[in-house]
């Protein structure tokens, strides 16, 4: 038996194929949807947890590898460096899951840990390196 | 009613005088008119905290036993190059440049952790940065390698003084194309992914004397948390944009030069800054007093963001290729609402520029003034405005003849 969170990224070609529905209908697998943020025509991601007996997660894997699909254990963690954070907000548009917000009154920016699916777009943008990575 | 700045100092120095920040006028005006406001108030405080490139501090770190001329040799500091085209001692870094073995954008798009700007945000911290130098041998400066740790607090002087900052107005920049860009202005995804801008719209102090009225050579101001002045006109000043009849720029338009102590500015004012796939930039924090010396002042400083007004401007094509072409017209308060639509297109928003910080950097300065510790200057001259004749034009590139 094998059970394991993962982060799926989707490339906008296979957003709209019944992923979840094969893995669950061909691999036996079980899956429950932590996290999700798909949009039509766009980039997609999905923290996953995935259980079923080691073969069948195994071919369940190998086949959204096959699709195209990036997979990562779900071991790392964004947390924002509050020292280094000024508040600009150019994170907010690049973020999928609508973790970032600004305050409509203040302009201070919210980072919401619960909506994060780990992207990690906002590593890449912040220009204060304020956004880090935590492995676990 | 008219008050000079010499009446309003007189104010400051008795704990006297009214001053509010650029964002309170705005009710003021709006509760009680222009006539009283103009009256009441003595003082708006501006503010602003974004990345600003043509950034830079110049230093004289003292005379080595041996004498090295470092003029005219190489330097670094914490690996950075500075510049050494001065006299023996004198170097100036550039907050853009970046150590020789960074691997620039080889590796596509380029990370950009370390440069000028970094080493100016340590210096300010009060951290000891490695300093490395060669240089050619005279007779009078015999030393040819210099290594050791410099501390901004013993060196002679640290000047900040920044070619090209607090840009009034700036474009909002978004991505027509099919791939993802790295720009000054952010990541820019593709198909119109996201709309980056960068000013404290309301906030900024030249989008509240659009006119340069008060804000000329010479004038006091906040700068990285201390206090630095107005040395004069921004590189690429550019006055002469159209302007809606609030006065206020529809475009880029004017920019200022500061200097400053660099010794007595604060960290957290000063952010070394990294634009991933671009470069290495400096955010500086700068705050401008404003004197309300008549009610067509106090009128300018009431301005909000709904009625500045800024260019779309596409950062795949129209922006590298020198393309003077706008996708369209938006304001500040449809920027900072989260989205504007372009073509069509929702596309959610983002600032470089902090909000918060502005407000931070224009209440500090209004505290220093209501406490009496910061006097406002008179320009000793003016900027130059529209009608002026002073532009900002482009590169006329010339084959060259051997
Ligand atoms: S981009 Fe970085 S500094 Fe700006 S709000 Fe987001 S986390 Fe903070
Ligand atoms: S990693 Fe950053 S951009 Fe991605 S979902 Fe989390 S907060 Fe949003």
């Amino acid at each position: 038996m094998t059970s394991q969170k993962i982060v799926l990224h989707f490339p906008r070609k296979i957003v709209n194929q019944p992923v979840i529905w094969t893995l669950i209908k061909e691999y036996d697998l079980e899956c429950s949807i932590l996290k999700a943020n798909i949009t039509p025509s766009e980039e997609g991601l999905m923290v996953l947890e995935l259980k079923g007996n080691n073969d069948n997660y195994k071919l369940g894997i190998d086949f959204l590898t096959e699709l195209g699909l990036k997979i990562q254990p779900l071991s790392q963690d964004i947390i924002r460096n509050k020292e280094r954070c000024i508040d600009c907000g150019v994170c907010i548009p690049v973020c999928p899951a609508g973790a970032l917000e600004a305050d409509p009154e203040t302009r201070k920016v919210s980072f919401n840990d619960s909506k994060c699916v780990v992207c990690e777009f906002c590593v890449q943008v912040c220009p204060f390196k304020a956004m880090e990575v935590r492995f676990e | 009613m008219k008050k000079t700045i010499q009446e309003i100092n007189e104010k400051i120095r008795k704990g006297k005088a009214v001053v509010v920040n650029a964002r309170e006028i705005i009710d003021i005006v709006e509760q009680n008119g222009i006539e009283k406001a103009a009256r009441d108030v003595d003082v708006v405080t501006t503010g602003t905290f974004g990345p600003m490139c043509s950034s830079g501090a110049y230093f004289n770190i003292g005379h080595s036993k041996p004498k090295i001329k470092i003029g005219g040799g190489k330097a670094y500091l914490d690996d950075v190059p500075v510049y050494t085209g001065f006299a023996a001692v004198d170097i100036y870094l550039g907050a853009t440049a970046m150590p020789d073995d960074d691997p620039r954008n080889k590796v596509y798009p380029g990370e950009f952790a370390h440069g000028g700007a970094h080493v100016i945000e340590d210096l300010v911290k009060g951290k000891d940065i490695k300093f490395e130098a060669t240089a050619y041998g005279t007779d009078c400066y015999p030393r040819k390698k210099l290594e050791t740790h410099i501390n901004i607090n013993d060196l002679n002087e640290a000047v900040l003084f920044n070619p090209r900052n607090a840009y009034q107005n700036y474009n909002v920049a978004v991505n027509l194309s099919d791939k993802t860009i790295y720009t000054y202005m952010g990541i820019l995804k593709p198909n119109l992914g996201n709309a980056n801008f960068c000013s404290a719209g309301q906030l900024s102090p030249l989008l509240n004397d659009p006119y340069y009225k008060t804000i000329g050579i010479g004038t006091k101001i906040l700068l990285g948390g201390g206090v630095g002045y107005v040395a004069w006109q921004g590189t690429q000043h550019n006055p002469d944009v159209p302007r809606k009849d609030n006065g206020v720029p529809q475009a880029p338009a004017g920019t200022l030069a500061v200097i400053g102590d660099l010794k007595q500015m604060k960290p957290g004012w000063l952010v070394g800054t990294t634009m991933c796939g671009y470069g290495v930039t400096l955010t500086v924090g700068i705050g401008v007093p404003i004197p309300i010396i008549d009610e067509e002042i106090c009128k300018y400083t009431a301005v909000k963001d709904e009625d500045i007004w800024t260019q779309i401007v596409d950062y795949s094509e129209a922006y590298p290729q020198g393309k003077k072409e706008s996708l369209g017209e938006v304001n500040y308060a449809q920027l900072t609402s989260g989205a504007i639509t372009v073509q069509g297109k929702e596309v959610p928003t983002g600032n470089l520029s902090s909000y918060s910080k502005a407000i931070e950097i224009a209440n500090t300065l209004k505290d220093w003034i209501i406490k009496g510790e910061f006097l406002l200057s008179e320009s000793v001259a003016e900027l130059p405005g529209p009608g002026s004749g002073y532009t900002f034009k482009p590169l006329k590139e010339r084959e060259l003849v051997s």
